[in-house]
This record gives structure tokens, sequence and C-alpha cells, in this order.
């Protein structure tokens, strides 16, 4: 079966559920703005940088394989011109884009593609994405030193590039999108060595121009980007080291166009009903799901009965308003946004006298005492507290350790130290807008052990079957079957409740008046926190 | 530079290398038995366990503490600090690139403490008991107990949002420096004008005070000269310490303006669990207090020749 990328491009979005129209190109080029943010831009290597200052800023500087259509979750090639899947969905043939340009004047082609998707797995790079490869074919051997490249990357000529998996992957061109996968020129990289980061060159819509360490990073067009038109901006100023509170100050009086982190909790009721910030506020929804994890290796947590009423006894509505209403609640793991979310799922809902009941049934009519592990930035303190709460009113004497977001992520990591864990401000927004990156590491068996991230230790070998199965119907035509098969898997997940979901986050993303571009640019699902290559000045 | 004088720098010297030797060693066990995986933050969440054991040997965290320590202080010894976990660029380029900013603001909110306290300290004094004294002193007292975090944004909105004075934060032009450098000052200048007052009236009743006025010097010189360089002796330890503590403790006040200081990137490298940098702050840190006090020691016979350098 041989399919023009379109055609799939055009499948996909008629069977995926969030498929939202592509923004339309408008604006003039030129003008340039400044953003802002508290942390510092820690890197800018593709291969490295996983954090929300740099994720959005790395994918305007490199290019990939695939992208997604602006301010969508709709995939399309980018490096690549076209691609071919095999029936078996083994194979992967894309065909590159002819004279595509690094921002040093060479041109890009397959080897390229290899060595940097290579150099991404290579353990010396000690890369966070390393681990969504593993379905490449010598991906093992290549790892463990044993093979000296990757032989399910094969160059079959300079503009053609071929990938055999060992097993279908749906995820598999969502893995081609990100950063991780972005391609670097060999020279750039050995010459800057590990200090790639801080002198990166890309084939992306912007070129690293200044950057002043701890300071301010400035981006410029790239005259020569591949897609015409694109990017509006000439210019780009990241300043960093700025407290939100100071931010937003710049940005009321001119001297910035985009608030990176955010509006700040403790202003923002006022600056939402403040009808001068109407039009500067776009609300979005956001691949996250916040969630508390109840280890199931741990008595009286071992116990569904347990499990369940702890699910009954927290309002999760108050939750929402105590951050003042800036999630909707959750009854599942999957946000609203994902494919595979059950808009008719009901939950488990907020019930105390049930919840007191199912303790009964479990023995445990006095209640019982457990801990509540939370990372100590606001507002995660607060939720623990409403959780405590909420549990003490059915008996259930919650104990709450406040700490470093390193320190709770070891213990969650631990076997049977953690007997609940808040994930807010950790994890889990997702990588890519697929639902099965919902479930291997943080419900499957493989993240079910010492320093992985299903804390609440929750294997179901069935479900795990039912998720590979899932994940092998590659074949697009079938996205809406296998949305339907994730959508059970995570209503099934929910019988055994190892999870209490209690919202998905909102965003709200705020601008200057100057910068134009659609509302979804700025609450871009992939490219958070927006999307800097098609937003441009207004006038 | 007499024999007495090289031999005491020497000694001092090797004081501060111990100092700092002793201040590595604890930092780098407390970051030891931190139950943070300095690997697991490198490795993502995607990562197998294997993939996490590789980084570790990669980086010598499968070693056993002494081993860890003493490789780190061979390098050290050679000048090398390291490359950040998570930034992978050179610990000593990422500091240096932060050291200008911190060592500006700390010199401009010194100088403004001094001017501020012992100015308000001097007055206080000379007017002891009085309306303005407890006024004054009421008023330090508020200066001292204010946090940071309040100041700073109180100031920025005063000056910079409402009279837009000066720039929303920011570094690189003078106009940057003045609000961060005041909010420093004027909180820092109320432990100033408390110490220069209670100091200034106990030098207002010593003899040579009262032998200066019945010699018929005018009241100003009685105080500015005769009074005042005596009474400067407590202050000037207190810089000393101040210069230290600025050096690494100006993060909040950093943040609200925006200023790409040395406490800023310590307090990011503590939420990554970066090491290298933890470890490079913290040293520089220690120079910088061992440095204030060698400084402070030094200057002190330039202002009272009754203290000998021994």
């Amino acid at each position: 079966m041989k399919r023009r990328a379109s055609t799939i491009a055009l499948l996909a979005a008629l069977a995926l559920p969030i498929a939202v129209p592509a923004v339309a190109e408008e604006g003039k080029q030129g003008g340039s703005i400044i953003v802002t943010y508290k942390d510092d831009i820690v890197t800018l290597d593709p291969a490295i940088g996983y954090d929300w200052v740099n994720w959005s800023i790395i994918k305007s500087l490199f290019a990939r394989l695939m992208d997604y259509k602006p301010g969508t979750a709709e995939l399309t090639p980018s490096l690549a011109e076209s691609y071919d899947i095999s029936k078996d969905g083994l194979t992967y043939t894309f065909k590159l884009h002819k004279g595509v340009k690094f921002h040093n004047g060479r041109e890009v082609v397959a080897q390229d593609v290899k060595y940097s998707i290579e150099r991404t797995t290579n353990p010396k790079t000690e890369s966070p994405g390393a681990g969504f490869y593993d379905s490449i074919a010598g991906m093992e051997a290549f790892k463990k030193g044993k093979a000296k490249d990757v032989k399910g990357i094969v160059v079959v000529d300079p503009t053609t590039i071929k990938f055999t998996l060992t097993r279908p992957d749906a995820t598999f061109l969502h893995v081609l999108a990100l950063n991780f996968s972005s391609v670097v020129p060999k020279e750039a990289v050995d010459k800057a060595g590990k200090d790639f980061g801080k002198k990166v060159v890309g084939s992306g819509a912007f070129m690293q121009a200044d950057w002043k360490l701890g300071q301010e990073l400035v981006l410029k067009r790239n005259p020569d980007y591949f897609i015409p038109g694109v990017p509006k901006l000439d210019q780009i100023t990241f300043q960093v080291g700025l407290e939100p509170m100071t931010a937003i100050l710049k940005l009321e009086k001119g001297e910035a166009d985009f608030a990176g982190d955010g509006i700040p909790p403790a202003k923002f009721l006022q600056i939402r009903n403040d009808p001068k910030y109407k039009d500067l506020i776009v609300e979005g929804g956001q691949l996250q799901t916040g969630y508390v994890t109840l280890n199931v290796q741990m008595k009286p947590l071992d116990k569904l009965e347990v499990r369940q009423a702890i699910n009954m006894a927290i309002d999760k509505g108050r939750i929402v308003k105590i951050i003042n209403n800036r999630a909707v609640p959750a009854n599942q793991p999957l946000p609203p946004t994902m494919p595979g979310y059950d808009k008719e799922f009901k939950g488990y809902a907020f019930d105390p006298e049930k919840a007191k009941e199912l303790l009964k049934q479990a023995g445990l009519e006095k209640g019982f005492e457990t801990t509540l592990y939370v990372y100590n930035v606001d507002p995660n303190p607060r939720i623990a507290q409403a959780i405590q709460e909420d549990l003490s009113k059915v008996g259930i004497k919650v104990k709450l350790k406040n700490l470093a977001q390193a320190n709770v992520i070891a213990a969650g990591g631990k076997p049977k130290t953690a007997p609940m864990v808040w994930s807010g401000g950790m994890a889990w927004i997702a990588d890519f807008p697929d639902p099965s990156n919902f479930y291997g590491p943080i419900l499957g068996c493989a993240g079910a052990t010492n320093g992985g991230w299903n804390w609440s230790w929750y294997c179901n070998k069935e479900l795990d079957e039912r998720a590979t199965k899932a994940d092998s119907m590659s074949d697009p035509s079938k996205a809406g079957e296998r949305a339907q098969l994730w959508k059970t898997i995570f209503t099934d997940i929910m019988k055994d409740a190892p999870w209490v979901p209690i919202f998905n986050e909102q965003r709200f993303t705020i601008r200057s008046k100057r910068v134009g571009g659609a509302d979804a640019l700025f609450v871009d699902p992939v490219r958070i926190p927006i999307n800097y290559d098609h937003v441009y000045i207004k006038g | 530079m007499g024999a007495g004088m090289t031999r005491y720098l020497l000694g001092r010297i090797a004081q501060a290398i111990l100092l700092l030797i002793g201040v590595s060693f604890i930092t780098f066990l407390l970051l030891y038995i931190l139950p943070a995986d300095p690997a697991r933050q490198i490795a993502g969440r995607s990562a197998t366990p294997e993939t996490v054991e590789t980084i570790r040997k990669q980086l010598g965290l499968d070693l056993p503490f002494h081993e860890q320590y003493g490789r780190y202080l061979v390098n050290l010894a050679q000048g090398d600090l390291g490359r950040s976990y998570a930034q992978k660029t050179e610990v000593a380029e990422i500091v240096a690139a932060r050291l200008p900013a911190t060592m500006l603001l700390v010199v401009a909110a010194i100088v403004c403490e001094l001017i501020l306290g012992l100015a308000i300290g001097v007055f206080a004094a000379v007017r002891q008991g009085s309306r303005t004294d407890s006024g004054m002193m009421i008023l330090s007292f508020v200066g001292v107990s204010t946090p940071q975090f309040v100041a700073g944004i109180l100031m920025l909105y005063v000056f910079a949002d409402r009279l837009e004075w000066f720039p929303v934060g920011g570094y690189g032009e003078f106009r940057h420096l003045v609000l961060p450098a005041l909010t420093l000052g004027i909180l820092g200048a109320g432990w100033y004008s408390r110490m220069m007052r209670s100091s200034m009236i106990e030098v207002l009743t010593q003899d040579y005070v009262r032998t200066a006025r019945a010699k018929g010097a005018s009241e100003l010189r009685v105080v500015l000269v005769h009074a005042m360089r005596n009474a400067l002796l407590p202050i000037i330890a207190m810089i000393g310490i101040d210069i230290g503590l600025f050096m690494s403790g100006a993060v909040v006040v950093e943040s609200v303006f925006g200023w790409p200081g040395i406490g800023q990137l310590a307090w990011q490298a503590i939420q990554q669990v970066d090491i290298p940098i933890i470890m490079g702050v913290t040293l520089v840190a220690a120079v910088a207090i061992v440095l204030g006090n060698l400084l402070a020691d030094l200057v002190a016979p330039l202002v009272d020749p009754r203290i000998r350098i021994r």
C-alpha cells in the first residue's frame, strides 16, 4: 500500500476528533518582539532541551521530517516532501525537500537525518529523548555499543531515507516530529562539541544571533527558510530572569510582547476580569492531567475499595476553584483535547457517603493513616491541603510531605515508598498528541520499575497487551478504530482506580496589543507555549 | 610591604584554602546524600533504567563518595569546575557570564547602604533621644524587616510603572541598576544606621571627643572627623560580611528585576539538581566571603592606626 502524504493527512484529519482547521496564513513579514521568561534558557541543543522555555524555541530553530500544522495537533510532512508507509507498517520511506539549507549554507541531506537520530540515541549524548526511538530496528544493539550505527535507518540516496521498525508503531510519525528528531549538521556539532547547545546550527525558521548568557537570546529570521512566507517576524528577543509579576508590568508598558510564564496566580483573577486585557488573553486546552497516584503495592491502597473510596471522597470542583478556575475537573487519565478521550464516561462522582461505605466494606470503617507527597511550589501545597481535608472527612488521615521536585520524583519511583503522590508541577504534559503517550511510562508495566514514572505501580498485563495492539495499528485509515481502542483502555484502567484524576489545566496566554495571529497560535498544542513562526506584528 | 605583612597574607591565604576545601567537602557531601538522582533528571521520563545507569556511569555518579570527591578536587586544582549537567556548558563559563552583573549590583548596593545608613545613623546619634531619632530608628526597623520581594515589587510599581522614571527590570545600562541597588540598599541601610547610631553614641562620650570640643573644633568637625572615623570600625567589618552575603544571596532582588546574577543561577541549579553549578556557585560565594573579610581586616588599620596587622 503506497500513499501520498497528503491523502494520509486528510484521512487522519477525518478520523481524529480533535482535528482543527489549519490556521490561514495572514499578516505581513517584518518587525520584532520581546518575550520574557523567569527561567534561563538552559540549552538549545535539540537532543537535550526538554523544558517549558526551550521547547518552542528549538522548534523554530530546527526542522524535522514531520511537523504539525500551525495551531493544531495535525501531523504534516515538513523536511519530508512526502512519505510512504509499507503495508505491514514496518517500513517508512521519506523523500526530502530538495535545496533545504542549514543556517551555515550547506544543503540538508538524508545522511543528516540518520546522523541526528543516532546522535540523540547515542548514550554519550545523554539525551532525555533517547527512549522514544526503541521501535527502530537495530536500536538496542546501537545503544549498547554493539553496532556502530542503527541498522534500521538507511540512507537510500541523498534525498531518500528509510526506517525499518521491529514492530508496527502508530506513534512513529509523532516521534519524528519531536524536537529530539531535529536535523543537525554533523560538522557544526563536531566543531562546537558539548557547547552545541549554545552555538546552534539548524535549518528552522529562525537562526541564533546574539546570546548573552543568563540575559538575553536573539533569534533572526532565516531568509532561506524552505517554507515560503514563514516566519513572519524578523527578530525575536528572549529576556530571561524576570519574575512573572515583573513581566506583566513590562507587557503593560510595552517593554515586552509576550509573558512566557503566563499570568502569575496571585494576579490571575484581577487580570482576567480587567477589560483592558480582555482581547489580550487567549485560553486553550492543554495536553495535561493532574492526578494523585495510589500505590497499589502499599497497604491499604492495595484494596480496590479503598482506592475507589479515595476517588469518591475528593471534591475536584473545589480544587479547581482553589486555582481560580484555571482548569477543568477530570474523571479519566486522558485530557479532553486528546484523541481517545471518552466524553460519555462519568468516572467516580464526588460522594463522601459512598466512600465511607466502601471503606467499611474494606474493613476500614475507622479509617487509616497515609502520606501524600507534594511538590513544594504553589499552588501544589494548597491543592494537597484540600485533598487532605476531603479525605479526613471520610476518616483517612493524610500526612503531607512537601518536597523539592526532584525529591518527589525520586520517592515516586522507589518501590513501596510513596503511598500517594500529587503529580502537579512535575508530570504529565504529553510529548506528542497521542494517547499512547499517557499510558506506557505512567500507567503501563514498563513504568512500574525502580526509577520509573508509574508511581501507582499499577501493572495490568491484559491492558498492556491491548496497548501494544493499539500501537501496532499504524495504518492511518484505522486511526478512528485505534482511538476507540485507547478509549476503552483508559476507562478500564479507572475500574481499578490506580489514579485519582483531579483536573486538566487550561492555558492562558497573554500577549501585547501589537502581536497578531490566530488565537490557536497562542495556545498551540504542540508548540508550547506559542508558535513563534507564524505570529506577526499588526499594522 | 613588610615581611610581617607578607607572612600575614600568606597565612590568610592558607586559611582561605583550607576553608574552601571544607566548604566544598560539606556541600559535596550534602549533595551526595540528597535522595534526588541527577542521572534520572538528565535521562528524562522516557528513559529505561539501563539508560539512567549508563548516564550515571558516564558522570561518575556510580563511584563511592571518596572517589567522586577526589576526582572533583583534582579537577578543581587544575582550575576545572566541570560541566553543567543540564546545560552541558563549562561551569566556569556560566559562572563567569554572571559574575559582572552580581559584582556591579553588590558594589552599587553597598554604596547605597553606606550613604543612607551612615547618614541616618550619624544624624540619629547626634539627635539622640529626640523625635527625629525615634522616627529614624522606626524607619530603619521597617527597612530591616521588609521582605526583599515586597520592597522590590513596590519600587517597580512606583518608580517604573507609575512614575516611569526607570525601566521595568532588565540589565545593561545605569538606569537598570538604580532600582535593584536602591532596593538592596534601603533594606540594608536599616542595619547600618542602627549599627552606626549605637557606635556613634558610644564614641561621642569618649574623652577625645570632649577634648576636640574643648579645643574649639566646630560641632560638624567633631562629628564628622573625630567621632565618625572611630565609629566606622564595626561598619567596615559589616561591609566585609555583606560582600559575601550579596554575592550569593540576592536571589530575590535579582529575579524581581531580571538581574542576570549568580543568585538566579544558583536557584535554578538547585531546582535541576545541577551539582557542578551548585558547587561552582558555592565556591564563588565562599571566596567572596573570604575576600570580603580579608578586605575588611586590611582596611581597618587604615581607619584606626591603633589596629595592627600581625
